[in-house]
């Protein structure tokens, strides 16, 4: 797909609604089965989807916009909040919810869970510690170029992970070495509780790309079409082996940190519906004349049987046996 | 793969181990051309240690690669290609400096195969310098190999000899799990360093390959068995040259590996022998001498004709003062003293 300063036509900006609907889709549906048996009361380790779960509603611009730019041969790495960026990329939606759920057909045979998202077939990774998504990144994208190829590697970390040191060593060996690496950041504004004000020392973490003579770029309101547009240039750019770029993306974490996140240090909450990226996309489609109500009942339908089938599919898949739990340490 | 664990009949050629260790890092490299080293001072400068002399010459500088002193940024860039089908070898310049980086190994390069499911390999070797015993100070100067292999995932392996630093070479690169290879700076033949005469020795050429996981008896005997790895291998050897003019037959095992642990060498050897001394230089609590006891013991205490020792480095930083360093490193003396602890 080409990239263009003009932005997204028509049939691109179809596309880009219909992922975040099914990204959106994905995460209710995560939500529902999540909290269906945690009770009484909330106990955290309990039900089919046990443990820590950190759902991305609100972020789909994000993936929707990068991930347009790039094929299953490209590299995605993501962090502890990582299903949009999955489904974006091309992940199968059933492996993955088998793995979400800790099931022997999921991605890691249930060896994994929901933060450790592997998958050959899309070159898709994530880590669930700040910021150390990227330097693996730096080592997909080395081999790329060693190979003459012109895949790229794109790693995302969330704006907390912006003062972490591994943030910056990735940024300046990526740059010495014009890596074919795209470096995305998601800033909703909270690392789990704490402000960027209370974080981060500039406005705008693209700035940071000036240290080391490489393009940065913030897309400001959660705007897919300019995510799209500035993943373009980005991802353009790495192809052609000009190196790496920054990308910041000003976002919205609509839900908690992890699920039972109360959230009682933010003040916004109120108006956070407002700010929720899909229905103000389809009203801006549909304004445009690119959507109407029918179209978008059809894509949140077909979403939604995806989605089901694949939860379905977890929850048929065999829970691992305790007498394997050794196995796949070593190669 | 070839596996060849004795030395061919024919080799007399002499060379240390860091040349060995170079040597098989070169062949492979002939062989594979997804082999790629890189790392701090590993170019032109040949590696502190001398683990990459020559390298660069051969291979030229974009698969002999300098790095920035990044050792989060280029671990996890090696990790990154290794799951992508590279072969990379990454140097630590010494293992004191894991303290920067340690999540992209023990989080990502020994995780990641398990948390896929065994669906993505992380084919890579970290090498390492440890060690100390010339004041270089309680930041560069410990073997930490017990936190290595500690943590699950990666196999690790310690040479003391020149012909085995080839073959675990050769058999860390060619493994499809990630590999941590520990030279101790005092088993390289460094000519700015004091050496043990045992860091030259014969080295096969051609392919040698030293299976991961299997120890080597490298002194029979029969009074006493001392079980051990690394720059303490040598000093064992020559306590027990010494000992044997008393007519005490010490036999030394070298594990070459701590994972796997060739947990059957150990039982076969202290059956024979009834008597443990565990020389470790690495710190005394929850390591390696301690994991060596623990092995016998579980399988079956009554092995023990007396209660074993342990010869390591006591739970202190290492100073730096040399008559302070010397007080608390496994050297001669204190291997000789626990070997005699024992005959009581």
């Amino acid at each position: 797909m080409s990239s263009t300063d003009s932005g997204p036509g028509a049939e691109v900006r179809r596309g880009l609604y219909e992922t975040m609907v099914l990204c959106r889709t994905y995460e209710e549906a995560i939500l529902r089965e999540y909290h269906a048996d945690k009770g009484p009361g909330f106990d955290i380790g309990k039900g089919l989807v046990p443990g820590e779960m950190h759902l991305s509603a609100g972020q789909e611009p994000v993936a929707a916009g990068v991930c347009a730019h790039l094929t299953s041969d490209d590299a995605v790495t993501a962090t502890h909040r990582p299903h949009h960026l999955a489904i974006a990329h091309g992940m199968d939606l059933e492996a993955m919810t088998a793995e979400i759920f800790g099931r022997v057909d999921g991605l890691g045979r249930g060896r994994g869970g929901h933060m450790h998202l592997f998958d050959p077939a899309t070159h898709f990774s994530c880590s669930g510690i700040i910021a150390e998504g990227y330097p693996p990144a730096l080592g997909m994208a080395f081999a790329f170029q060693r190979r003459g190829t012109d895949r790229v590697a794109v790693a995302v970390t969330g704006e907390g992970a912006a003062n972490q040191g591994a943030f910056h060593e990735s940024l300046n060996l990526a740059a010495l070495w014009r890596l074919p690496v795209v470096f995305v950041v998601e800033d909703n504004d909270w690392g789990i509780s704490v402000p960027r004000s209370a974080s981060t020392a500039v406005p705008s973490n693209a700035t940071r790309a000036a240290a080391y003579g490489i393009p940065g770029e913030r897309v400001e309101d959660n705007d897919v079409d300019a995510v799209w547009a500035a993943a373009g240039r980005a991802v353009a750019r790495a192809r052609a082996g000009d190196g790496p770029s920054l990308l910041e993306v000003h976002t919205v974490r609509l839900w908690g940190h992890f699920e039972g996140d109360a959230q009682g240090y933010r003040p916004e909450l109120a108006e956070l519906p407002g700010r929720d990226p899909i229905p103000r996309y389809a009203a801006r489609l549909t304004d445009a004349g690119i959507l109407d109500a029918a179209a978008i009942d059809r894509m949140k339908a077909a979403a939604s049987e995806r989605v089901e089938a694949a939860v379905a599919f977890a929850k048929a898949s065999a829970l691992p046996d305790p007498s394997d739990a050794l196995d796949f340490v070593f190669a | 793969m070839t596996i060849t664990d004795t030395t061919a009949p024919q080799a007399t050629r002499r060379l240390n181990t860091s040349k060995a260790m170079v040597e098989a890092i070169a062949q492979e490299m002939r062989a594979n051309p997804e082999v790629f080293y890189l790392g701090e001072d590993v170019g032109r400068y040949g590696g502190i240690f001398s683990s990459t002399t020559g390298l660069l010459d051969e291979f030229g500088p974009n698969r002999v690669i300098d790095t920035p002193i990044s050792e989060t940024a280029f671990l996890g860039l090696a990790v990154g290609a290794a799951t992508e089908g590279m072969r990379p070898i990454a140097e630590l310049m010494f293992a004191d400096f894991v303290g920067v980086c340690l999540d992209q190994v023990y989080n990502h390069m020994a995780k990641i195969h398990f948390e896929s499911g065994g669906h993505v390999r992380v084919p890579m070797v970290l090498t390492t310098a440890v060690g100390g015993g010339y004041s270089d100070g309680a930041q560069h100067s410990q073997t930490l190999w017990g936190l290595f292999a500690h943590l699950p995932g990666m196999k690790v392996v310690v040479p003391a000899l020149p012909a085995d630093a080839k073959g675990l070479m050769a058999a860390a690169i060619r493994d499809d799990s990630p590999v941590v290879y520990m030279f101790h700076k005092g088993v390289m033949g460094l000519p700015w360093m004091a050496k043990n005469p045992r860091s030259v020795d014969v080295v096969p050429e051609g392919e040698y390959v030293v299976p991961i996981g299997r120890a080597n008896v490298v002194r029979e005997g029969s009074d006493v068995s001392v079980v051990t790895i690394s720059l303490s291998v040598h000093h064992a050897l020559d306590v027990a040259e010494k000992l044997a003019g008393e007519g005490v037959s010490v036999e030394v095992l070298d594990l070459r590996s701590l994972v796997p642990l060739d947990r059957e060498a150990i039982l076969a050897s202290v059956a024979k022998t009834g008597r443990l001394v565990a020389v470790d230089e690495d710190y005394h609590s929850f390591g390696m001498s301690g994991e060596v006891v623990a092995t016998v013991a579980e399988h079956d205490p009554g092995l023990f004709r007396v209660a074993p020792e342990r010869v390591t480095l006591p739970d202190v930083p290492i100073p730096y003062a040399h008559s302070l360093e010397y007080a608390v490193l496994p050297r001669h003396d204190r291997i000789e003293a626990g070997i005699r602890a024992v005959l009581r």
